[in-house]
């Protein structure tokens, strides 16, 4: 099936409060079905809040967790992209992006570039991932980027050449700056010059999932959307409000974009990785 | 280098969800907040008006013998535009009282006894209504600490921190806010004839682009200089908020167990909120 209509939950999770977010996600991914969709993406760190700090390690979760079958439950009905702060065997915290679809969970993707700058200090509390691989989904070739994962090109760059067809971006970014020049914050305007610039040069479709809400006084700016391979946005949610954004996305529309813009064929991954160690060697000198 | 400005609605939308937000989260559903007759109360009022409706604000004025008549005539046609609830308290007797034992107290002395008067009375009605206390500091004064500790910068929570001087005049240009209000010289009328601007020996219109550009855009003082500030003056600044940071911060606890607040205890205030 070529078409496939997607939802966007712009949510506004609770603090801490993993019964109350785990309830919001079923309420969301009951509209979302009775609204079509197949795939309910919901934003970072959604069942858990954002700035968790010493909170982290009260709502972590093992992948093996009963709060997590019962979105794995949900999932027979609808695919699901969820975040949460995932416990390994061995005690390191991820934040981590669930897709769940029939029961199962088909890929875990932990946030490999924690941002700890400015208003950020995801090091002190959580531990770094360290892959970027693509899976199937019934969407397509699919890659999960969190939030600051999209802020690295190199990372996105590895996902294209691994098969990505869509980027599902789940994101909690609080709005800063900006408001002297324009009608949204400086960082939102940066996030949709990115959504654009990343659809258009890896022909891909671009899902952005961002939250609302406040925490401790910042606010989460939502603008949710949905960008083509053609690099035109093709939904977009409200700011600073509530709302499941739907869009119906088409894989020929990425078969169509790769045909006028073969950029992905033109693609040197022998040139790129005999370069970049070179200059790996030349730093390290 | 222009005075930072503001794209009114947006952030009018921004601080109104911040109140409303903030307010439940507190299991609230009322604000109060001391009316001065100043544009930074007032605005406060209208932005907690907007946000939660004219029903759910309570407005305090709570004048001292020798507070100017235009602030009480300027606080109550803020009260009378918004159609808020309203009370008038004369902190003179309880100040007085205090300061018969200490005859030869200077301005400032005073003036902090009143800003802190007017602090537990803006707290006793938060219990009395059930309501928080809405703060009406701006990032000027509290960047400069030109505010009374435990007096107006007291607050449950407040929408004008992150706005200069410069910007919450704007902002209450858009509202609506009276011109007599907003153009008048800001006063703290904690002493007969105060204005702000000759107490801090500079204009908002100056500061806050010297602000702007030390704070927000991280330019160094040189940079700052360079870009055509008299350095006496940029110093002047810097030292005035370096010299206030610990306004800015919570009291200093003495480190003694594994897990001090604030230092190694770090929550979020909107825990499980």
């Amino acid at each position: 099936m070529s078409r496939y209509i997607i939802a966007l939950a712009q949510m506004n999770p609770a603090l801490g409060d993993l019964e109350r977010n785990l309830a919001l996600h079923e309420k969301t991914a009951e509209e979302a079905i009775g609204r079509g969709a197949g795939l309910l993406i919901c934003p970072e760190l959604s069942l858990t809040g954002y700035f968790l700090k010493d909170i982290v390690s009260s709502v972590a979760l093992p992948l093996t967790s009963p709060i997590l079958s019962r979105l794995r439950d949900l999932s027979r009905r609808i695919d699901l992209v969820v975040g949460l702060v995932e416990e390994s065997p061995e005690h390191l915290f991820y934040n981590a992006a669930l897709y769940l679809s029939r029961g199962e969970i088909r890929h875990v993707h932990r946030k490999v570039y924690l941002p700890t700058y400015g208003i950020f200090d995801e090091q002190r509390y959580l531990a770094e991932g360290s892959r970027i691989r693509t899976f199937q989904a019934d969407i397509g070739r699919s890659a999960m980027l969190i939030c600051e994962d999209m802020w690295h090109p190199s990372a996105a760059c590895i996902a294209s050449l691994d098969g990505m067809e869509i980027i599902i971006s789940p994101s909690a970014s609080p709005g800063r700056g900006g408001l002297e020049e324009g009608r949204t914050f400086a960082n939102a305007r940066a996030w949709e010059t990115i959504n654009r610039a990343y659809a258009q040069l890896f022909t891909c479709y671009v899902l952005y999932a961002n939250r609302v809400g406040y925490e401790d006084g910042a606010c989460f700016w939502g603008g949710s959307e949905v960008i083509a391979p053609s690099g035109e946005p093709m939904a977009k949610a409200e700011y600073l409000s509530e709302q499941i954004l739907i869009a119906e996305i088409d894989s020929a529309e990425v078969r169509r974009a790769r045909i006028a813009n073969p950029l992905l064929r033109d693609e040197r991954l022998d040139v790129t990785l005999r370069e970049l160690e070179r200059v790996k060697r030349e730093v390290a000198r | 280098m222009s005075a930072p400005s503001l794209h009114c609605e947006f952030v009018q939308k921004i601080l109104t969800g911040f109140i409303v937000n903030e307010v439940r989260k507190a299991g609230f559903s009322r604000i109060v907040v001391g009316l001065s007759g100043g544009v930074d109360s007032a605005l406060s009022a209208y932005l907690g008006a907007k946000a939660l409706g004219a029903e759910n604000v309570w407005a305090l004025m709570m004048p001292y013998k020798t507070s100017s008549p235009e602030s009480r005539e300027h606080a109550e046609l803020v009260v009378k535009q918004l159609r808020i609830q309203s009370d008038v308290i004369d902190i003179t007797p309880m100040v007085d009282a205090y300061y018969e034992r200490f005859p030869e107290s200077d301005h400032v002395r005073r003036g902090n006894k009143m800003a802190r008067e007017r602090m537990t009375i803006l707290f006793d009605h938060s219990a009395k209504l059930k309501a928080l206390v809405l703060g009406t500091s701006n990032k000027t004064e509290l960047l400069l600490g030109y505010g009374t500790l435990y007096g107006d910068m007291a607050s449950a929570i407040n929408p004008l921190g992150d706005l200069y001087k410069t910007q919450v005049r704007q902002l209450a240009c858009y509202m609506g806010i009276p011109e007599a209000i907003v153009r008048k010289a800001p006063s703290g009328d904690l002493w007969v004839g105060q204005t702000d601007e000759a107490e801090l020996g500079f204009s908002y219109e100056e500061v806050d682009r010297v602000l702007n550009l030390m704070v927000d855009r991280r330019y160094e003082i040189p940079e700052i200089v360079a870009a055509g500030f008299d350095e006496r003056f940029v110093r002047a600044v810097l030292a005035k908020v370096q010299a206030s940071q610990y306004k800015r911060r919570p009291p200093l606890i003495a480190k003694i167990s594994a897990r001090t607040i604030d230092r190694d205890f770090r929550y979020p205030r909107d825990w499980g909120k």
